[in-house]
């Protein structure tokens, strides 16, 4: 089915091509803005039955509570994006942690940068074995991430073997840089916005940006007209492992206490919040805006239902099912404006 | 007899590597331990593979196919939280295992309708139902745990057949793998899949059902899952809804490591049956050395990473020396073309 949709709105004469163009930027903005719909009417729902949501204190503490897995998912963005897929970030996500608050329990007196300069190093090495892998050896990326999610656990686990960091192993300078707050704004959440608005400039404005669209949309094609798929495709991997060692070394920080189970299963949380934006799974289509807006969504679901005192066992068949509706929703409106486009040109 | 030989023509690369590797394992496994190579420790050794074993099987024909099923370990997490709910409400056992059955087929169901009819990838249908169905566990069972099972159905869970050292869920295992095999390599429907997998549209206009065969593989996938769960709850005799978390990836990296492609079309049940003996024995053999399971996960993210760079390095060193032989008359074509 969906394979003939996009036959269909391939297939345009040159003529309709401009109007064509518009649409699909048309549709673009339609699903963000359905995205800020839900939204909206999710914090209306809580907001009404329990005023105390829409306090601001509460609006940042569900920011700060999913600040890591935005920075995580603006990675995992790209990497979809060009039809491809990172299962390991979640362990990329521990390992860094582990690391890093392991090196500062050695070495107390070392400088906060280099510690996150460390984070993020160890990552982008994670991220690029990775990319190695997929670009240059030609291994699936699903293959090769599946792989690497049980191997850079392991060698979590092998560190730590069973130990774990505590609060009063690390220096309470390094504790509070999550708390920290510049020009009123709490780092976590600024650190996140800065990261996403970047990446979102680059990917909508930059040559390199496009080349991921058009990976993406027709790899082949993307090759034949001469863009280096290989080369991309290795960075949109790279920094997706970068941005996960970034969001270990908050981890660490953020909750103090780490063992080699950090974050795992970070993976699926992720994934789950790019796909509820919007971002197509096959690549080609989606925006970082659209990925914040479906990690924001989970997350308001989430301090929705803690709120307004749903069981704690209701939260995953409720995630799982706000998934579901999301991509239905998605594919029907698509497929919809598929067939309005091809109407119109039979017109 | 014919399998067995189609099978054998069918051995490539890949399952020699696998079989070398497996007498490697089993050889060090030896000298390091004498507990190792005897019935009992092949015996627990299958035990502790009960559930992956039957539900690598299912996997194996959905990703043949092109799909995935992630949701696999949540199905089996439910119909253990159903069994139990409704063992503890009073109901008899066989009606409470046949319901739980009939929960894992419908689970089944739900995730083949959104891929056939709704037209949704499998990968995000299962990722979404993954959180769903173990949410539903949650919801059935709460933080409680039913464990008051009778001793006949946890005898059938870690019990072996009276005299011999097989374990009883071997039994079940063996059914589905000598099924398992009569479908895909000895009947047209085996042909069927693998059609689908290598090129969906040309199948269809083919005339093969298509989405009526994916739908009915989800629905396997999901009673299989089902059918693991039962295993599940009765060989540690407990119903819990977290049974089983994070089983989707070693069933999917089995499935993977014998030779199945990522994309469909590609891969046979002897691949996978070595790729689960080759695992079961290395995990097994680093067990008994004392390595922990995720210390365990290294080697076999390894080999699953390998098992697609082997075969491409070779097709590459292949392509290159075919390149070296072709490319002089190569260029007195480009010549001889202005």
């Amino acid at each position: 089915m969906d394979t003939e949709t996009t036959v269909n709105t391939h297939v345009t004469s040159k003529a309709s091509s401009r109007g064509l163009a518009r649409m699909v930027a048309r549709v673009g903005q339609i699903r963000e803005l359905g995205l800020l719909a839900v939204l909206g009417v999710v914090v209306a729902f809580v907001g009404v039955q329990e005023p105390r949501f829409l306090a601001l204190s509460n609006i940042e503490q569900i920011l700060q509570s999913i600040a890591i897995i935005a920075i995580v998912a603006v990675g995992e963005t790209l990497v979809i994006l060009s039809r491809n897929v990172d299962l390991s970030v979640g362990s990329i996500v521990g390992l860094s942690a582990f690391a890093s608050a392991d090196l500062l329990k050695g070495n107390p007196s070392l400088n906060l940068w280099l510690v996150f300069f460390f984070g993020c190093l160890l990552g982008a090495v994670l991220g690029a074995i990775n990319g190695v892998l997929i670009s240059y050896a030609g291994i699936p990326s699903i293959v090769v991430t599946l792989g690497t999610l049980n191997i850079y656990r392991g060698i979590d686990f092998a560190i730590a073997q069973g130990s774990q960091v505590n609060a009063y192993d690390v220096p309470e300078s390094f504790l509070s840089i999550a708390a920290n707050r510049i020009l009123g704004i709490p780092l976590l959440i600024g650190v996140a916005a800065v990261i996403a608005i970047v990446a979102s400039y680059l990917l909508r404005f930059s040559r390199q940006g496009r080349q991921v669209y058009a990976i993406g949309s027709n790899p082949d094609a993307a090759e034949i007209i001469g863009i280096r798929k290989a080369r991309i495709v290795f960075s949109t991997f790279l920094l997706s492992g970068l941005l996960s060692g970034l969001a270990g070394v908050l981890w660490a920080s953020r909750f103090a206490l780490v063992d080699s189970h950090a974050a795992s299963g970070l993976e699926l949380l992720v994934i789950a919040a790019v796909v509820v934006g919007g971002v197509n799974i096959n690549g080609g289509t989606g925006s970082i805006l659209g990925a914040m807006l479906g990690t924001i969504i989970l997350g308001t679901i989430q301090s929705g239902l803690e709120i307004l005192r749903f069981s704690p066992f209701w939260l995953q068949a409720i995630y799982g099912a706000a998934i579901l509706i999301a991509v239905t929703l998605d594919a029907v409106i698509t497929r919809r404006v598929g067939r309005l486009l091809t109407e119109r040109r039979l017109r | 007899m014919k399998i067995v030989r189609s099978a054998l023509r069918r051995l490539d690369i890949w399952d020699i590597l696998l079989v070398a590797l497996l007498i490697a394992i089993l050889v060090m496994g030896s000298i390091q331990t004498p507990y190792f190579l005897n019935a009992t420790s092949f015996s627990l050794m299958f035990s502790n593979f009960s559930e992956k074993s039957i539900m690598i099987l299912a996997m194996m024909l959905i990703i043949i196919v092109g799909e995935i099923d992630l949701s696999v370990a949540s199905i089996l997490g439910l119909s253990s939280a159903i069994l139990g709910f409704l063992f503890a409400a009073g109901w008899p056992l066989w009606l409470a295992m046949l319901a739980a059955l009939i929960s894992g087929g419908l689970a089944g169901l739900f995730n083949g309708l959104l891929v056939t009819r709704v037209g949704l990838p499998s990968l995000v249908v299962t990722l979404g139902t993954l959180a769903l169905f173990r949410g539903a566990a949650y919801i059935v069972l709460g933080d409680r745990g039913i464990s008051n099972y009778p001793d006949a159905f946890t005898q059938f869970g870690y019990g072996t057949i009276p005299g011999t050292l097989i374990p009883w869920t071997f039994l079940v295992f063996a059914a589905l793998t000598a099924i398992i095999a009569l479908v895909l390599h000895g009947s047209w429907v085996g042909r069927q899949l693998y059609a689908i997998g290598n090129n969906r549209e040309a199948a269809r206009f083919a005339g093969i059902p298509v989405a009526r065969i994916k739908l009915l593989l989800f629905v396997v996938s999901g009673l299989v899952a089902a059918l693991a769960g039962i295993i599940f709850t009765a060989r540690f005799s407990s119903s819990r809804a977290d049974n089983a978390v994070g089983f989707e990836l070693d069933v999917i990296t089995v499935v993977l490591l014998g030779g199945v492609n990522i994309f469909g079309g590609r891969g046979t049940l002897l691949g996978v049956l070595l790729a689960l003996c080759t695992v079961g024995a290395l995990r097994s053999a680093l067990g008994l050395a004392d390595y922990p399971d995720q210390v365990q996960s290294i080697i076999v993210g390894i080999l699953l990473i390998a098992s697609t760079l082997g075969p491409n390095l070779v097709r590459r060193v292949q392509d290159a020396i075919l390149r070296r032989r072709v490319a002089p008359e190569q260029t007195l074509l480009q010549r001889s073309t202005p």
